[in-house]
């Protein structure tokens, strides 16, 4: 017990930001699903069964009508495709978590993979409850957004527009922070150069999977040039 | 409502299933007992700079730098976040006063 207490405490800290994030983004979807007539108890189920946050805004559309559960199927793969490449980067880090890994590969969201990447266990604090105390919080974060949405979403007293902003200022704190880690710059330029370039190209809605692809090509036949540095780093 | 509450749960399975499944594929396909194959291991160590660099792009898809306000919410509060985080370090500060500048940005500036 006295374990996890520890653990759980180390864990809080590095949470904060995504606590900010997912209360007023749950909010928000918690304000549009009851807009479509689902109220507190379909928020709450979504958000514990499904939790990935931009697929559930996505999701929305299903409720509207005219979708099989095929192509809702294919929708939703589209959609997530790049959490194949965070369970990627999380093979050697899941590896001992035992038990515990199967709710791990569960709660891999972008926010919790961000996290996942950057955050350390202080010395003496169990480095898999540790782990796991941060995803879990993130869980509970965010089914306490979508809750908070639904049940008083449209009477919040102030303006709360720009606010979802904190996940954006999440991810460029942990590239700069990565940035500064890391001697070697290739990957991270490869992932924003190749967005950027596939943002151009195939437009705000679609352009996701060529870039994954891009990235995938582009970190294998630049391999040898970073690897070395990557790994010392 | 469109839909009655079985069809509702339906698509709410089917969603998270298949969530689960793009997030459970690379365990499944390179299991913990065997052997990993050094390149997968290497583009799994390259993947999450490249990977935060993409959703710092995605969170930034929807500026419109040929139409007001041309982007300049998003990039103020964007440079103000890392000037932050550089000079101290701290993530809290760096997010809320980045988050507390972009809502003033476009609650109060650019309107």
């Amino acid at each position: 017990m006295q374990e996890k207490i520890k653990a759980l405490k180390a864990a809080f800290p590095h949470t904060v930001p995504v606590l900010l994030g997912y209360l007023f983004i749950g909010i928000a979807f918690g304000i549009l699903l009851q807009e479509k007539g689902y109220g507190v108890g379909w928020a709450v189920l979504m958000s514990t069964l499904i939790f990935a946050g931009s697929m559930q805004f996505v999701a929305l559309n299903f409720f509207a009508g005219g979708w099989s559960l095929l192509s809702i199927a294919l929708m939703t793969l589209m959609v997530n495709l790049r959490h194949m490449f965070y369970g990627l980067s999380m093979l050697d880090l899941f590896k001992p978590l035992g038990n515990k890994k199967p709710y791990m590969i569960f709660s891999l969201t972008d926010e919790t993979f961000s996290l996942l990447c950057s955050a350390q266990a202080p010395q003496g604090v169990s480095r898999s409850w540790f782990l796991f105390f941060i995803a879990l919080l993130d869980h509970l974060y965010w089914i306490l957004g979508s809750l908070l949405g639904s049940l008083i979403g449209s009477v919040l007293p102030f303006n709360t527009a720009g606010i979802d902003f904190a996940m954006t200022a999440l991810f460029v704190v942990i590239f700069v922070e990565q940035w500064q880690s890391m001697r070697n710059h290739i990957p991270a330029l490869a992932g924003v150069g190749a967005s950027l370039a596939c943002l151009g190209l195939f437009g705000p809605d679609r352009f996701i999977l060529p870039t994954l692809l891009l990235i995938a090509g582009l970190l294998s036949i630049f391999r040898k040039s970073f690897d070395q540095e990557v790994r010392e780093s | 409502m469109n839909y009655d509450p079985l069809q509702a749960l339906m698509i709410i399975l089917v969603v998270g299933l298949v969530t689960f499944g793009t997030r459970v594929l690379p365990f499944l396909l390179f299991p913990a007992g065997r052997k990993t194959p050094e390149f997968i291991l290497s583009l799994g160590r390259a993947l999450p700079p490249a990977m935060i660099g993409m959703l710092v792009v995605y969170c930034l898809k929807g500026m419109t730098p040929m139409a007001f306000p041309y982007g300049l919410p998003e990039l103020l509060a964007v440079a103000l976040v890392v000037l932050l985080q550089r000079w101290r370090h701290n993530t809290l500060i760096s997010i809320c006063g980045g988050t507390a500048c972009y809502m003033l940005l476009i609650q109060g500036v650019f309107v």
